[in-house]
């Protein structure tokens, strides 16, 4: 299929950047999205152009590295996709794709297509971990009774791959519902519980430093998010950053 | 409580927009409540309205409330404007094409928007009415309390101001029908059982209420008396 791609383009953080037309035929309807632009960066090789600039890696919907604003969508339409995982057969010959970065202050771009997640590593640092005594006195994982639905909610939570669709589809740019995936799946397990006041205030903080928006409970997060992780962890980190803000000494 | 706990947080900021609007809510049924006392517009109709206009202003517990009130519109309103100006640095760049219809109403993405308008028709819904009834120096009915029946009554003759009522009805039900759900949220009270409850309640709230407040105008429009 033949179809007009409108992607954007930005030699780099401080360069303005704009929409730039590239026509691409003979598009197969197997290909994934991430394919297409591979045949197309080719091409602007092989004429001497610069390459498009995009992020990706495993290209099968794990490490969510792959990002990409398609035709106004964060990994384009389709649900619990990556846009790894976005294959051409769900366009039409002669569409017009536009093709952008996350948009969000806290991300900005680095060149054309590619943004600076860095901030999302920060708020992980902050708090969003176990401290784990490794003086050789480790106790068992399993021998540690953890009730079904706690590690169900854990785990759901834990499939976050933080590519941050959830910021790029906030009308605020909030990252909440990465903060609360990151919060929940601690916090719901023995092992994290013992930090979890001072957690969820660190990781708020940062969040906050990081120049994200507010949540305004749109929901538009959990729609686009590739794991359809539950606006419902952010109601838990609501709660917990509550509880932790009231009763901190 | 933590140094940041009054606006410190992105959090503690929603907090308080969640407990301040729910109880705007409560407020909106007790103001519909008396209000709808405005449809009887037989002459004792109108003495027992200008009676519990002259209750709801004197009477000392409720003036507590009232300054409860007022506070709890400005502080909504004065955290609200500073959510979305936070929110507006958040996002510099817009997108060239975003199709937010696919992933959220879109009322809920103008809940600023909505606010501001909701503040103005405030402020002039106090001017006609609230401000009169305080220090308009009105005429007294019959029973000797302050005719706020005949200053509405008056008002609402003309189609203008009845249109502008319902309209800012229309505003108030958009924002209800986000806000209310929104509100047990941001309190991080989300259930599988109850959410679906309160999601439910909140578009009956959001619903109902506006209608009946934009009714009253209407009414008294239509059926002068």
């Amino acid at each position: 299929m033949k179809l007009t791609l409108k992607i954007w383009r930005q030699n780099g953080p401080n360069d303005k950047g704009r929409i730039v037309d590239y026509p691409v035929n003979d598009v197969s309807e197997d290909m994934s999205f991430l394919e297409m632009l591979d045949v197309l960066n080719d091409d602007l090789v092989r004429k001497g152009e610069e390459p498009i600039a995009f992020d990706h890696d495993c290209r099968e919907g794990i490490c969510g590295m792959c990002s990409l604003f398609i035709n106004g969508e964060p990994h384009g339409p389709g649900r619990g996709i990556t846009t790894c995982q976005l294959h051409m057969r769900k366009f039409k010959d002669g569409d017009t794709i536009y093709v952008e970065p996350w948009r969000s202050a806290a991300f900005p771009v680095i060149k054309d297509l590619v943004v600076h997640r860095g901030a999302f590593d920060r708020i992980q640092a902050a708090g969003g971990f176990v401290s784990v005594n490794t003086s050789g006195n480790l106790v068992d994982g399993n021998a540690v009774p953890i009730p079904k639905d706690d590690a169900d909610k854990a785990f759901d939570a834990a499939t976050c791959i933080g590519c941050g669709a959830c910021v790029a589809a906030c009308p605020n740019g909030s990252a909440m519902l990465f903060v609360a995936a990151k919060v929940s799946q601690l916090s719901l397990l023995p092992q994290g519980k013992p930090e979890r006041k001072r957690r969820a205030l660190a990781m708020v903080e940062q969040m906050d430093k990081e120049g994200f928006g507010n949540c305004s409970n749109t929901g538009a997060c959990e729609v686009e998010c590739p794991k359809q992780i539950s606006i419902a962890n952010i109601a838990r980190l609501n709660r917990e950053y509550l509880v932790a803000t009231v009763t901190k000494e | 409580m933590a140094r940041s706990a009054l606006l410190g947080s992105s959090l503690t900021k929603k907090y308080w927009m969640a407990l301040t609007g729910l109880f705007l809510c409560v407020f909106l049924l007790v103001h519909l409540a008396g209000n709808l006392q405005l449809l009887d517009a037989s002459p004792e109709g109108r003495l027992k309205f200008n009676a519990y206009a002259k209750f709801m202003t004197t009477f000392p517990l409720i003036k507590v409330v009232s300054y409860l009130l007022y506070f709890s519109i400005l502080f909504h309103a004065f955290d609200g404007i500073l959510l979305t100006m936070q929110n507006r640095k958040a996002r510099p760049v817009r997108y060239v094409k975003e199709r937010s219809s696919t992933n959220r109403t879109w009322y809920s993405g103008q809940m600023g928007l909505l606010g501001a308008l909701l503040l103005v028709f405030i402020v002039l819904h106090m001017k006609h009415f609230w401000y009169r009834m305080h220090w308009g120096g009105l005429p007294l009915d019959s029973a000797g309390n302050t005719d706020l029946f005949t200053v509405v009554a008056e008002a609402y003759r003309s189609p203008v101001y009845v249109l502008l009522y319902v309209l800012s009805m229309a505003v108030l039900a958009f924002h209800l029908l986000h806000g209310f759900q929104s509100a047990f949220q941001s309190l991080g009270l989300n259930h599988p059982r109850y959410t679906p409850v309160i999601k439910n309640v909140g578009v009956f709230f959001g619903v109902v209420v506006p209608v009946l407040f934009a009714l009253i105008p209407v009414w008294m429009f239509a059926f002068p008396g």
